[in-house]
């Protein structure tokens, strides 16, 4: 059974005088995929910031498996991509892998599953920074799929990628969260949202809905999902 | 601090270096030049060759490793591949004890290259071993190092980083009794020299490649420099935040 792995309360964040998150509470469970939705500047990144210690926090609280955000015992079991790709651009692909296995003590073998799972095979030898954007955003995630995390917070991890890979990426998803990872990925595109088990909708930095995408249809009474959201959109400005 | 994650960051940086070969010429082949250019300027006073030539020695790798170190660790930065090693299992001293064997190491090859070719074909003498010398240009290089990762925290481009050079370390070249000696400075410009940490490299191997006795004042300017080098390095470890607003 699945239990909530990352559980925020009344968690606030201010980030250079504006108020992003004003008072967040949320869990996320493991053995799921969990999405993340919203417009940009709704928060999300600022969120998956505080899941991973790296965001500066005003008040209220966020543990991860148990422990406070961003202790040091989280370090090798909480993987993080960034949405824009943080990887060596004048290393070589295998280079980078072999870094950050080494920083994160994996196994060598851990290396080529990642390359296999994110479709970068015979790309070990080409440097970084020749690589296309989509490219580049499959070894940041190669990084983050190496020594077998419990959370993995995976920011935008699909955009500029073609329908196939999104496709084999979503389904790796779900692999790795029935294995009982814990998912939380974010996207803006909502027919992403469609391949999520639970979806955490977000605007302005509050909670807008939580629910699974099917149930935020019968609640909405929408066909789509993006229908769904503007319902919900409308409903809050009416209140 | 764990010499596993130190020794791959070492690694690291020096594949990242390698993928730059113009970088590495530059780094090596230009104070190469300059060395040979100073020995052309005082063809006709070879004394002041001597005097100066083993201190140039000792301070090139104290201006390329600032310049290196503090634009790789812009990148760092701004790539955001410092935010997500700030999510890893590694230490900042990791990080920093890499960046020191990688860019010390860089500055062992530079240092004997140029030693090489100043004391083997430019005909410089030192009245001590040349190994002294690139000993003490390790120890600068280390001091460069620090200061290149403290500034790198404050520029945020390349562009700015590379102004940190004119703004920090011309001055302490011009005061450090290179060009002037420090017992005919204006006072306040010696009190300022006194303040800065090259005058104390400077002076040591100034003392080491011409001075019969090397006495305290020789050990005292190592001290300050490896002072100077290990608070530099503490100062950029505060730079290194893994919590950001």
């Amino acid at each position: 059974m699945s239990e909530s792995t990352i559980v925020a309360q009344n968690l606030r964040v201010v980030r250079d005088g504006n108020v992003v998150l004003p008072d967040l509470s949320l869990e996320v469970s493991s053995g799921v995929v969990t999405g993340l939705l919203g417009p940009s500047g709704s928060g999300k990144t600022t969120l998956m910031r505080a899941i991973v210690g790296v965001q500066v926090v005003v008040g209220g609280s966020i543990s991860v498996l148990g422990l406070p955000a961003g202790s040091r015992e989280l370090r090798s079991r909480v993987a993080y991509v960034t949405q824009s790709p943080s990887v060596y651009g004048d290393l070589s692909v295998g280079e980078n892998l072999a870094y950050f296995a080494s920083v994160l003590d994996a196994r060598r073998e851990s290396i080529a599953g990642a390359v296999e799972t994110v479709g970068l095979g015979g790309f070990e030898g080409r440097v970084v920074g020749s690589l296309s954007g989509g490219e580049r955003a499959r070894v940041s995630l190669a990084l983050a799929l190496l020594g077998r995390p419990e959370v993995l917070v995976l920011d935008e991890p699909t955009v500029g990628l073609d329908p196939v890979l999104r496709r084999d990426l979503w389904d790796t998803f779900h692999r790795v969260a029935e294995q009982g990872a814990t998912l939380l990925v974010s996207s803006h595109v909502m027919d992403e949202a469609d391949r999520c088990d639970r979806l955490f909708l977000l605007r302005n930095g509050r909670l807008l809905a939580e629910n699974t995408p099917a149930g935020l249809r019968a609640a909405t009474g929408a066909t789509d999902l993006d229908a769904a959201f503007l319902g919900l959109i409308d409903a809050e400005g009416a209140s | 601090m764990s010499p596993r994650i130190a020794g791959a960051t070492a690694l690291r940086v020096l594949r990242q270096l390698r993928r730059d070969p113009r970088t590495v010429a530059l780094l090596l082949g230009v104070p190469s030049v300059l060395v040979t250019l100073l020995h052309e300027l005082f063809a006709d006073r070879p004394e002041m060759f001597q005097r100066i030539g083993g201190p140039v020695l000792g301070l090139f790798p104290f201006v390329s490793m600032f310049v290196v170190t503090s634009i790789t660790m812009l990148r760092e930065r701004v790539s955001g591949t410092l935010e997500r090693l700030m999510t890893l299992p590694l230490a900042k001293l990791d990080l920093l004890a890499g960046y020191a064997a990688a860019f010390g190491l860089f500055a062992a090859v530079q240092a004997s290259l140029v030693s090489a070719i100043a004391f083997g074909l430019l005909g410089l003498d030192t009245i001590r071993s040349p190994v002294a010398v690139v000993g003490l240009a390790i120890a600068n290089a280390t001091l460069g190092m620090a200061l290149g990762l403290f500034v790198s925290a404050f520029a945020r481009s390349e562009f700015q980083a590379v102004q940190f050079m004119p703004a920090l370390v011309f001055p302490q070249m011009l005061l450090c009794g290179l060009f002037v000696s420090r017992s005919e400075m204006a006072g306040w410009l010696r009190a300022i020299s006194d303040a800065l940490p090259l005058t104390y490299s400077y002076d040591a191997l100034a003392r080491l490649t011409s001075s019969p006795s090397l006495g305290v004042r020789f050990w005292a300017d190592l001290a300050v420099t490896v002072a100077a080098a290990l608070l530099a390095l503490a100062l950029g470890a505060a730079t290194l935040r893994r919590r950001t607003g």
